[in-house]
């Protein structure tokens, strides 16, 4: 019984990273209507970056957030007002497209950089300290993680319902033409969607350095799960992303139990099943 | 509008028609006056062709941007190996049931995929063919993560000798990729051509107009998977080895077919043919440089779908107002 | 010096010409109206002097600067609103919310929203429900108290009429004369003519992309305007 009160446990809690992975990619849709195709990539690409700044300072792996953050802001405000914002409006074909040349181009500038060497950050006796909960070990890393998730989201809600300028994206995601006529710079704004897109993918990628290894190829994967967690959950609803990336993360674990190697693939198919019997999702709020 | 009729050629066209013929002439006595590695590289253009063709149907004219084509090139891979293995069947039979069993295994992944829209579904596409590489993967009889060979035994039934085999098999290319040529073409030709373009350019309005889009969609995704299938297997027929990773791989099979497409021109015939040529032109002479060779072929496909959409093809077509492919309908006095 | 003037107004959607040479001034503190029927270009005119459409630079010029090539969140903040035609209030905000926007380029000035409340009684009694559930003539009065936010020099109004019963046209024109009588410059785009005339005090009247007729409202009659309204 506790073996399998065990397993959903660290699903759940995996789900908080799937969630983290999530945020950015649905942010982008929700302001911009944009698949972020290169969405993976740019959380290994933060991974990256811990790591240098890791190597350079010396600093411990989740503090090298403070570097890694800023990074990622600029980065993301500068890749959608230089670039991404000339795909915008004109169909499908060129957003999606752009973007996934960029996953490729940061794929391949990554792997002539760092080599196809595997890499994980180390945190020191956090990656296995645990608590006991109702007579389970739990992790405390893995809690952490999903209390960052949870914090993000709950700041996020915030900013969207409570601030001035939140109001202003969920304007421009209505109609983009009327949220300018009304003074609100659409280009900024985009680019800074985006930006702070890139804080979350940037908070998942430091997180995801000291949990698992990465490699310049590992962009695909953690994009395909955020877009699994975004689907299941409902596209529109950040908390509903968070319930998608636990019930991902549930899944995984309970293949995982079966045979490590059935640990993905449990998580694909709970994604197709939910797809066909439930195509929006549990929490759909975005009109198309 | 006594006098008015309908035409499809236009005088460039018919030009082209002519030295479509002469090249197919050319490209099907090559055996005859190049070696065997000409006729490699030759079937190798000749898959990549078909798999840009296919692609571009699905996403440059049908709006179903696809990234899980490589789907169905492992499956069709996989239906070659196990039913030459496992049934005795002559491998050439095989390639061609790769097609019909391709199109079955293609319907339930429409029933999932075509829930979802846009971008959506191209990642959809995607974790479908994820789930194909790690679902057969774990399959024993189809060798699991280490793959299947073609036995010296099953190869031989194509032909006894060596070089008879590579004449047999370089024909089969040829044929393959004139067959799903033609195919595109045609239903292009077709009412579901008309269909499509009527979809690409409005899909509420066509809908509304009684164009049944999902129908529509549905039997070109069917058609591309089907196709798709029998070039999958036709490239393991000549690679002789499959591995899942390899089989359904999206940078061999997906990636490099949508640059092409991409630098050719989406949307046109003329453009897939174009990017073909491209890419395997700068293969020859940047294929040792790894992975720069994949951020400039990247790069230029950014470029190319933000200041020219058309392609190459495109701007080569508007600077001289070139249509080689009749698909247009037309007016004539 | 006007207000607004606008110089050989040309404008184009893609390859389609809309307007062929629009000449028209608004004076400062003016109500003026422009007629004419669908597809004559009022709205694309509305819409290159807010700059949503983009024309050539000098053929727009408010407060005496060129502002043909400025874009619309620019010109929001030197004092122009608009009110789209068909309200197009924000779905997924409140009343209030919608109300806020309207504030966003931060401009100061009369327009606060204690006073839009004062204005349009019920929309302070509906002020956190989704601007959405609003009848259509409140709905209307949303939009136009979310471009007083903006507390603008020149408020430009595309159609209020439209889909609305008359006894909430006459409100809602009621409402336009007090926002006129605080100095708000105003242009009214009206099909329904008798409203938008007995509202300003001149009207251009639009046909096919040009101006067909302009006059002071008092001193033509009706049938010289029908006339004109159809390019008879």
């Amino acid at each position: 019984m506790t073996e399998w009160l065990n397993i959903l446990i660290q699903g759940a809690l995996l789900g908080g990273l799937y969630a983290l992975f999530a945020i950015g990619l649905s942010l982008a849709f929700g302001i911009m209507r944009l698949v972020n195709i290169a969405h993976g990539d740019l959380i290994v690409l933060s991974a990256y970056i811990a790591l240098v700044t890791v190597n350079a300072t010396g600093m411990h792996p989740l503090a090298s957030v403070v570097v890694v953050v800023p990074v990622m802001f600029a980065l993301g405000y500068a890749l959608q007002r230089g670039l991404l914002n000339f795909t915008l409006g004109g169909g499908l074909l060129a957003p999606l497209l752009v973007t996934f040349g960029i996953s490729v181009i940061i794929q391949n500038v990554l792997l002539q950089v760092f080599n196809a060497t595997t890499y994980r950050l180390q945190a020191g006796p956090i990656e296995t300290a645990s608590v006991g909960i109702g007579g389970i070990a739990v992790g405390v890393f893995p809690l952490i993680v999903f209390a960052t998730a949870t914090l993000s989201i709950a700041g996020l809600q915030l900013l969207f319902y409570r601030t001035a300028i939140g109001r202003a994206f969920r304007a421009t995601s209505d109609d983009a033409d009327t949220a300018e006529l009304m003074g609100i710079d659409n280009r900024h704004l985009y680019a800074l969607g985006l930006a702070i897109a890139m804080i979350f993918t940037a908070i998942a990628g430091v997180l995801m350095a000291v949990r698992s290894t990465f490699d310049p190829a590992a962009g695909p994967t953690r994009l395909i799960f955020a877009f699994e967690a975004v689907i299941i959950g409902g596209l529109g609803s950040l908390w509903g992303t968070l319930l998608g990336g636990m019930v991902l993360g549930i899944a995984q674990s309970v293949g995982s139990a079966l045979s490590p190697s059935w640990q993905i693939l449990a998580g694909h198919i709970a994604f197709l099943v939910i797809l066909v019997l439930r195509p929006s999702g549990f929490f759909p709020r975005t009109r198309d | 509008m006594a006098g008015v009729t309908v035409e499809r050629s236009t005088r460039a066209s018919r030009a082209f028609g002519i030295v479509l013929l002469l090249g197919l002439v050319a490209l099907a006595t090559l055996p005859y006056w190049s070696g065997a590695g000409t006729m490699r590289l030759v079937s190798e253009m000749g898959y990549y062709l078909a798999l840009a063709q296919l692609w571009n149907l699905l996403a440059g004219y049908a709006g179903l941007v696809s990234v899980g084509q490589q789907a169905y090139v492992g499956i069709g891979g996989y239906v070659l190996f196990y039913l030459t293995s496992d049934w005795g069947m002559h491998p050439l039979l095989a390639v061609a049931l790769a097609g019909p069993i391709a199109a079955v295994i293609s319907l339930p992944v429409a029933l999932a995929v075509f829930r979802l829209r846009g971008a959506y579904f191209a990642v959809g596409t995607w974790v479908i063919a994820e789930t194909f590489r790690l679902g057969v993967s774990l399959i024993e009889s189809l060798g699991a993560g280490s793959g299947m060979s073609l036995t010296p035994a099953i190869v031989r039934q194509i032909a006894p000798d060596r070089a008879g085999r590579d004449l047999i098999v370089y024909w089969v290319s040829l044929a393959i990729v004139a067959l799903v040529c033609a195919v595109v073409y045609l239903v292009l030709r077709s009412r579901h051509g008309l269909a499509l373009a009527a979809i690409r350019d409005s899909e509420p309005a066509s809908a509304s107009l009684g164009v049944d889009t999902f129908r529509t969609k549905l039997t070109i995704y069917v058609v591309t998977a089907a196709c798709t299938g029998v070039v999958g297997a036709f490239i393991f027929l000549q690679k002789l080895r499959l591995t899942p990773e390899v089989g359904f791989s999206i940078n061999d099979w997906t990636v490099v077919v949508i640059f092409m497409v991409v630098i050719g021109g989406i949307g046109t015939l003329e453009g897939p043919i174009l990017g073909v040529i491209v890419y395997f032109v700068l293969r020859e002479f940047l294929s040792d440089y790894g992975t720069w060779y994949l951020i400039l072929l990247g790069s230029v496909a950014v470029a190319i779908m933000l200041l020219a959409q058309e392609g190459l093809w495109g701007l080569i077509a508007r600077r001289f107002d070139l249509r080689l492919f009749s698909l247009r309908r037309h007016l004539s006095h | 010096m006007s207000l607004l003037r606008t110089r050989g107004l040309r404008a184009f959607y893609g390859d389609f010409q809309a307007l062929f040479g629009i000449d028209v001034t608004v004076e400062e503190g003016e109500t003026i109206a422009i007629i004419g029927a669908n597809g004559a270009g009022k709205t694309t005119f509305l819409r290159a002097v807010a700059g949503a459409l983009a024309c050539g630079a000098g053929m727009v010029e408010f407060d005496d600067r060129p502002t043909g090539a400025r874009s619309a969140h620019e010109m929001v903040r030197r004092g122009v609103a608009m009110v789209p035609e068909g309200r197009r209030l924000f779905p997924s905000l409140t009343v209030e919310e919608n109300l806020l926007i309207g504030a966003y380029c931060g401009r100061a000035g009369r327009w606060t929203l204690p006073r839009i409340y004062e204005l349009f009684p019920m929309l302070a009694e509906r002020r956190g429900i989704a601007a959405m559930s609003l009848s259509g003539g409140q709905q209307q009065m949303a939009a136009i108290g979310r471009a007083l936010m903006s507390n603008p020099r020149l408020l430009l109004c595309d159609e209020l009429s439209l889909g609305l019963a008359p006894v909430v046209i006459r409100d809602i024109y009621v409402c336009l004369g007090a926002i006129a009588a605080e100095g708000t410059t105003l242009v009214i785009v009206e099909q329904d003519i008798n409203r938008a005339l007995d509202a300003s005090a001149r009207f251009y009247c639009f046909q096919e992309g040009r101006v067909a007729l302009t006059a002071a409202c008092r001193d033509f009659d009706r049938a010289a305007i029908t006339s004109a309204y159809f390019g008879l």
